[in-house]
């Protein structure tokens, strides 16, 4: 499946920052919101890249950034060639023909005041492609072919449909510009479990039958790992870990990535009976205030005294193209840290964003 | 005796002008003291309506709720509200899915914690916040006396469900229902809650229904496991027995369909086909019969009755899946 050609797309230190503003009369910025904070990827043509991570790690993010449905603060977007960030007005519109998005919740992405052929013919108008009607007749059943659904489906409204045939028509619309890039945000996180088989194998099919790229970003890892050929995992906006699929869940080698496979229930009780759990302690820091150094020091359980805390690791090439962002991954690796106990520490939502107030006290401490 | 002994448990929606629709269809299983319980399925399985009518928390009108839940032998469908009420919260604690919409955000934890042991046990509010302290500390929330005059909105999520477990383990009760605990939350916070709870319930003895969609959850913490289908119970095997055969094509064919992380990478997802819109009413045969590899003419003339199998659990289905296909 996968080519060794150039890369469709590359990322070079990608950074979305979100101002926070504060003040009645001024908007002042008081603080940013390091929502994506320097990512560097690339993925080839035909390839697969999933992009994992929890809530508010800044996946969704970086997808949309991408695509510049939300401005980069800074880096380089080159997309087949072309620095996509210095692209403007028509030429801007003309490139997102070639890169197409799938949402996660169907329901709420499609218009519900809009028959599917309407939903499909929009982007094809948007981009002068409607002209002749016969062809795009042709071309809109050829799609709904393609994601599964029948012709008949073309007047019907969104509501007519089950979650399932929802979501293949967020795809058919994505895929009937012909695109060559597709990112699809958790596309099958709000399905039921035996729907989210069928829309992954379809999206398998789609990529075989059209040489597609895809990113895929989800927070379900099983989910990634069958999907993906190349794999990214995300921490508190940075990539922490890139491997292909099958090093990464062989041997994953920061220790987040351990912990959060570590994490994963496994539909098998002599699996989940004797498997070891890496429990993390706490939540995630908040990305307006992320910690020192590694950002996932606070609540490592492998963290040194030295260079965690004041030195951001680079994510660099470990063994064979499988690439960390750890100061101590080797280490780590050979057995020669031990984990230890992490002590709790408190996270709240207000953190950073200005002063919190000191809560009184209901009962005198003893 | 068992602790709770739900019989025949119906539920049916209601309305004007419209045909009544069967949420739940004679639902029958027990649960043993300090045994742990799953009720899995997808979404519109009954799976939550039935922990709703055994709380006695459906609302009163638009629907009809039959057969009996006995709690130590008395059922709790012909209890009085007020004698309901004494026993939520007291005998049998529930956990719900989104912690901030089950929270009131209004009012700080310490006295969300507090009140259940005021309105339960008679304590004064000075003595009911110091034990809330001990609790919201047992359950892990880190400066637990800071936590108590906080509100909500204050503490994340995975924080939230623990001072929810928190309430619900107030007056130790004897059975915890907790419906889809941690679907709202990260797999890292999960597995956190999951192994609270776990060891909540194996020091306390408390007996645990754990309502989830999710295989997974299941596999790591139920003794017996009831999987549903379109209102009814199809399949009821101890935990072991479940995955290791899975008889009924439907279940078989729900853990054939999720990735993995520990199978090997590349083979194809085996789909169930169709959706839970193509179920046909359980009167005139199998829900599960259009979706069904499986199915043979019997499935179209009724029914199927749920049916004792060689190891011990229940199995609703005419033509199951071969033993040595189950055992993959």
């Amino acid at each position: 499946m996968t080519e060794e050609t150039t890369p469709l797309i590359e990322l070079r230190d990608v950074k979305v920052h979100f101002p926070i503003k504060s003040g009645l009369l001024f908007d002042r910025t008081v603080g940013y919101v390091y929502a994506v904070d320097g990512v560097s990827l690339s993925i080839r043509k035909g390839e697969t890249y999933g992009l994992v991570g929890e809530s508010g790690c800044g996946k969704s993010t970086l997808g949309r950034g991408l695509l510049r449905l939300v401005e980069p603060t800074d880096g380089e977007i080159v997309f087949d060639g072309t620095d996509v960030r210095a692209l403007k007005g028509e030429a801007m519109r003309h490139a997102r023909r070639r890169m197409q998005m799938i949402f996660q919740d169907p329901l709420s992405s499609l218009d519900p005041r809009q028959s599917v052929e309407s939903l499909l013919v929009e982007g094809l108008k948007a981009h002068g492609l409607a002209g002749d009607k016969a062809e795009t007749n042709r071309r809109l059943r050829e799609t709904l072919e393609a994601v599964g659904l029948p012709a008949s489906a073309l007047s019907k409204y969104p509501h007519e449909f089950s979650g399932g045939q929802r979501q293949r028509i967020g795809i058919a619309r994505a895929l009937v510009l012909n695109p060559d890039l597709i990112v699809a945000d958790e596309p099958v996180s709000a399905l039921d479990v035996s729907i989210q088989a069928q829309v992954l194998n379809l999206l398998e099919d789609l990529q075989n039958e059209r040489g597609l790229t895809y990113l895929i970003i989800a927070h379900d890892l099983a989910v990634v790992r069958h999907i993906a050929d190349t794999v990214g995992v995300m921490y508190l906006g940075g990539l922490v870990e890139e491997a292909s699929s099958d090093d990464l869940y062989r041997e994953p080698m920061h220790p987040y990535t351990r912990a959060l496979m570590s994490a994963v229930p496994v539909p098998d009780p002599v699996v989940e009976d004797r498997r070891e759990r890496i429990l993390l302690a706490g939540d995630l820091p908040s990305p307006s205030n992320p910690p020192s150094g590694c950002r996932f020091h606070t609540r490592c359980p492998w963290a040194q005294p030295t260079r965690c805390a004041s030195e951001r690791p680079e994510l660099r090439d470990v063994v064979g193209g499988h690439r960390v962002a750890c100061h101590f991954a080797e280490d780590i690796a050979a057995g020669r840290i031990r984990p230890h106990e992490v002590e709790v520490e408190l996270v709240r939502p207000t953190d950073g964003t200005g002063p919190v107030d000191p809560p009184g006290e209901l009962i005198p401490t003893p | 005796m068992s602790l709770l002994d739900v019989r025949d448990l119906s539920v049916v929606f209601q309305r004007r002008g419209e045909r009544p629709f069967n949420a739940v269809d004679k639902v029958s299983f027990t649960v043993e003291p300090g045994q742990t319980v799953g009720l899995v399925g997808e979404s519109g399985c009954g799976k939550s309506v039935t922990s709703l009518a055994i709380m006695g928390l459906l609302p009163k009108r638009g629907n009809k709720v039959s057969g009996e839940v006995l709690f130590d032998g008395a059922d709790l469908l012909k209890l009085r509200p007020g004698d309901m009420r004494d026993r939520r919260g007291r005998d049998i604690g529930m956990i719900f899915q989104d912690p901030l919409s089950s929270l009131n955000p209004v009012i700080p934890i310490g006295v969300q914690v507090a009140e259940v042991l005021e309105r339960h046990q008679g304590r004064d509010r000075k003595q009911a916040l110091r034990e809330a302290r001990d609790l919201l500390d047992a359950v892990g929330i880190p400066d637990p006396q800071r936590r108590l005059s906080e509100y909500p909105h204050q503490i994340s999520g995975g924080m939230r469900q623990r001072a929810l477990i928190a309430i619900a383990l107030a007056c130790k009760p004897r059975l915890l229902i907790a419906d889809e605990p941690t679907t709202a939350l990260d797999v890292t916070i999960q597995a956190q809650i999951l192994t609270l709870l776990k060891q909540l319930v194996d020091e306390s003895g408390t007996a645990l229904i754990m309502i989830t969609h999710d295989l997974g959850v299941v596999a790591g913490l139920c003794d017996t496991v009831n999987v549903l289908y379109g209102g009814k119970v199809i399949e009821r095997a101890r935990r072991h027995e479940l995955f290791a055969h899975a008889r009924h094509p439907y279940t078989h064919g729900l853990l054939n369909s999720v990735p993995r992380l520990d199978s090997p990478r590349g083979e194809r997802l085996h789909a169930i086909r169709g959706s839970v819109a193509d179920n046909i009413p359980w009167t005139e045969g199998c829900a599960f019969a259009p979706r069904c590899d499986n199915v043979v003419d019997a499935c179209l003339e009724g029914p199927p009755p749920l049916e004792p199998t060689a190891t011990g659990g229940d199995l609703r289905c005419n033509n199951p899946v071969s033993e040595e296909v189950a055992a993959r």
